[in-house]
């Protein structure tokens, strides 16, 4: 790349629906038309975070980004990375060199390890992936480290699975290298079932080869020599990207047999979900790689145990896979530092619903709710005031303001009677209903429940009737009082987690915003507004 | 449009060829079923027993695995699909909304395609673009952003210009 200056779009998900694809080629056609093609490259990329602002563009050096680039702005872009005049202000959204701009806040207080190519690289290119130092960690390994060595590493970092449940990574890895089996296997689980979550699809649109380095090294480690990602059909680009990376890889023998010339031969394949969220659940997963129902099945025996077609099975989510070459780069003990002591690292999060930036973030475990959702995120739109902040999606629970000033991490939130779930973050302000928004995730599991065990079945249909019964206002207390009967009882006696969590929204609800229920039933009023009382909603 | 499908049609004979590249596996059945409908748009019958029988697995399974996901359909699709966001942070911002105003303006509910057959009306768990929320796929292309008030005209204009 040497003295070229890099122009880079984002090609993510957001921008390229925001257009970004023909920002892209208009940037191209023109260094083409001024003959410059020796000076400038024009280089897609990942999310950049900011998706709310697309078409974003970085000007070399990363130390400037524009944000709304339409094909309109490309030549004025140009000028200015050719030494012209500066782009129009209106359209820089930041740069290194003004840490007091107002949207400063936005990239200083995030840290980057999972995203830190996201945004930056083409994930289109193999050459560019090295050229940062990819499938470096990889090589390292395969010719420095016992497999051991490698566990021991990730054990040391404290790395946590990133799907949601936050078991510690290298256990898992060490329960699996301990089987005795001649055949195992590595799992990607990107099957991001949470509704308000995007971070694993930005990471496989953004950087898949960091994915795909990660489950090799991980199949190094516990002796596996083929992996699966297992993807949701809703992200074609990411599939598209995925499926190149895998060819590109497989084609400089960095997949495939003895990868850089040592005994250890690994290959990857996509398999595609087909639309149930049940299917993120591990043994689920299974069954649907196998080509069955996605229906879960008791555990133990666990999939480190006995998973994919009875072998013992290493299921690790998107975010952990990508974390694994920087720790094995940089060592665990630089990995463990970061963060807080029992919840090391960064957590990607995905922020949405009613706030002023929208978009994907890396911070470091840790920081608070408010930094979160008022430094970054820049606060509620519109005027109105922050009411709750929904994480973990459908299992998770809503955060009202007094907490928060809560530490991101796995058991403060978790004593909120929230989790960090998969890292989604839906912001709501005084136009939500507590009480609709409790409905609305119940009627999710109840459509989501794969019907195989009863109380999850009966159990969600049952509480979610209730609930649209209390917003139709014709519900009593002791609907109240019947909910609250059976919100730990289906909990108790569900067979998956889907199941044991999906009350969790109607007991954080009804644990912060009680008096929001008490309006809906005694006064019939939807304080926000959202439920209208006179509809006799049809129960199903 | 509604002829019978044969075994010599060029669409079924892409399946068979695409169930041989997986070496008829029975656990390929999911991606083999993904196929047909990228073909289809839809999982039609004849097609479901022929894979039942090329895979060797119980037509049994087949249905029951081409029931238990939302991605596939056993009806035929529109042909122009709306796919309406209702995933969390989509609904907080209006998707319901939205959602009420295709089906005025349509004539259709959830699922269903219009008696023309032209458009095919859809509600998806979420598409990983909450950041554009509310957002709305019209066949390929996101919508990003979408006022409930303007989107029925918006979809009637495509339908217009296609
Ligand atoms: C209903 C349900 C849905 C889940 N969905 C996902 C998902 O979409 N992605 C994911 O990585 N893990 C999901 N999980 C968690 C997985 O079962 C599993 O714990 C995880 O993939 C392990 O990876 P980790 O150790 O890297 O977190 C889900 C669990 C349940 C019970
Ligand atoms: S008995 Fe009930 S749970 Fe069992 S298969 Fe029949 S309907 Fe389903
Ligand atoms: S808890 Fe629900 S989703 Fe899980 S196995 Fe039981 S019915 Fe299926
Ligand atoms: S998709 Fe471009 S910033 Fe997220
Ligand atoms: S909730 Fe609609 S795209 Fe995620």
């Amino acid at each position: 790349m040497g003295q070229k200056r890099r122009i880079v779009v984002c090609a993510g998900a957001g921008c390229f629906s925001c257009n970004s694809a023909e920002t892209l080629s208009t940037l191209q056609r023109l260094v083409k038309e001024r003959g410059v093609e020796t000076q400038v490259d024009i280089v897609p990329a990942g999310c950049m975070g900011a998706c709310q602002r697309g078409p974003l563009v970085q000007l070399p050096n990363d130390d400037i980004l524009l944000q709304g680039v339409g094909p309109q702005e490309a030549a004025a872009v140009l000028d200015q990375v050719l030494g012209g005049p500066a782009a129009p202000a209106e359209l820089k959204l930041y740069s290194a060199r003004e840490p007091d701009a107002p949207d400063a806040h936005f990239f200083q207080k995030q840290q980057k390890i999972v995203l830190e190519n996201c945004g930056r690289i083409n994930p289109e290119s193999l050459d560019e992936y090295i050229a940062v130092g990819g499938y470096q960690a990889l090589h390292r390994m395969l010719s420095e480290m016992t497999r051991e060595a490698v566990v021991a590493e990730i054990k040391k970092s404290g790395l946590r699975g990133r799907g949601g449940a936050g078991y510690p990574t290298g256990l898992k890895w060490e329960t699996v290298a301990k089987m005795v089996n001649e055949q195992k296997y590595v799992i990607c689980n990107a099957d991001e079932g949470d509704p308000g979550a995007f971070m694993d699809r930005s990471v496989l649109e953004g950087d898949p080869h960091r994915v795909l380095e990660g489950m090799a090294i991980a199949g190094y480690a516990v002796g596996a020599n083929k992996g699966f990602v297992y993807v949701r059909a809703e992200y074609p680009l990411a599939i598209k990207r995925l499926e190149l990376a895998i060819k590109g890889a497989r084609r400089e023998g960095l997949l495939g047999r003895e990868i850089f010339r040592t005994s250890f031969s690994f290959d990857v394949e996509i398999r595609i979900g087909a639309g149930a969220f049940v299917c993120g659940e591990e043994t689920a997963l299974i069954a649907s790689i196998e080509g069955r129902r996605g229906q879960p099945r008791p555990r133990p025996p666990y999939p480190a145990e006995s998973g994919l077609w009875g072998k013992p099975t290493l299921i690790n989510n998107v975010e952990t896979f990508a974390n694994i070459a920087p720790i094995l780069t940089k060592g665990g003990e630089w990995f463990s530092a970061i963060g807080t002591p029992k919840n090391a690292g960064t957590k990607v999060f995905a922020l949405a619903g009613k706030i002023r930036n929208t978009g994907l973030i890396e911070v470091p475990m840790g920081i608070t709710l408010r930094e979160i959702i008022f430094d970054i995120g820049g606060g509620i739109p519109g005027g109105r005031r922050f009411k709750a902040v929904q994480t973990g999606g459908p299992s998770g629970g809503c955060i009202p303001e007094a907490h928060l000033d809560t530490h991101v991490d796995y058991e403060s939130l978790q004593t909120l009677g929230s989790i960090m779930g998969s890292g989604g973050f839906i912001v709501m302000d005084d136009t939500s209903c507590m009480v609709d928004v409790a409905r609305f995730f119940m009627e999710f599991c109840m459509d989501e429940s794969c019907g195989k065990c009863v109380p999850c079945r009966v159990g969600t249909k049952h509480m979610h009737d209730l609930l649209a019964k209390i917003c139709a206002g014709h519900a009593t207390m002791g609907d109240l009082a019947l909910l609250e009967e059976l919100a730990p009882m289906v909990k108790a006696t569900s067979l998956c987690g889907l199941g044991m969590t999906a009350p969790n929204p109607l007991i954080s609800t009804l644990r912060y915003f009680r008096d929001e229920y008490a309006a809906h039933i005694r006064d019939r009023r939807c304080p926000a507004g959202v439920c209208s009382m006179d509809a006799v909603e049809a129960l199903r | 449009m509604s002829a019978p499908l044969t075994f010599d049609d060029p669409r079924v004979k892409r399946v068979t060829r695409e169930m041989k590249l997986y070496d008829r596996r029975p656990d390929a059945l999911i991606q083999i079923l993904h196929i047909v409908q990228e073909i289809f748009g839809y999982l039609p019958e004849m097609v479901l027993r022929l894979v039942a029988k090329e895979l060797r697995v119980p037509a049994s399974r087949v249905y029951g695995v081409s029931t238990f996901y939302h991605y596939f359909s056993l009806k035929a699709r529109g042909d122009h699909q709306c796919l309406v966001c209702m995933g969390t942070a989509c609904y907080v911002k209006g998707a319901g909304k939205i959602l009420d105003q295709l089906q005025k303006a349509f004539g259709v509910r959830p699922g269903e395609v219009t008696p023309d057959g032209k458009l095919g009306l859809a509600q998806a768990r979420c598409l990983g673009a909450c950041g554009l929320a509310p957002a709305v796929v019209y066949d390929e292309e996101i919508l990003a952003r979408v006022d409930p008030a303007k989107i029925a005209a918006t979809v009637q204009e495509k339908l217009r210009g296609s």
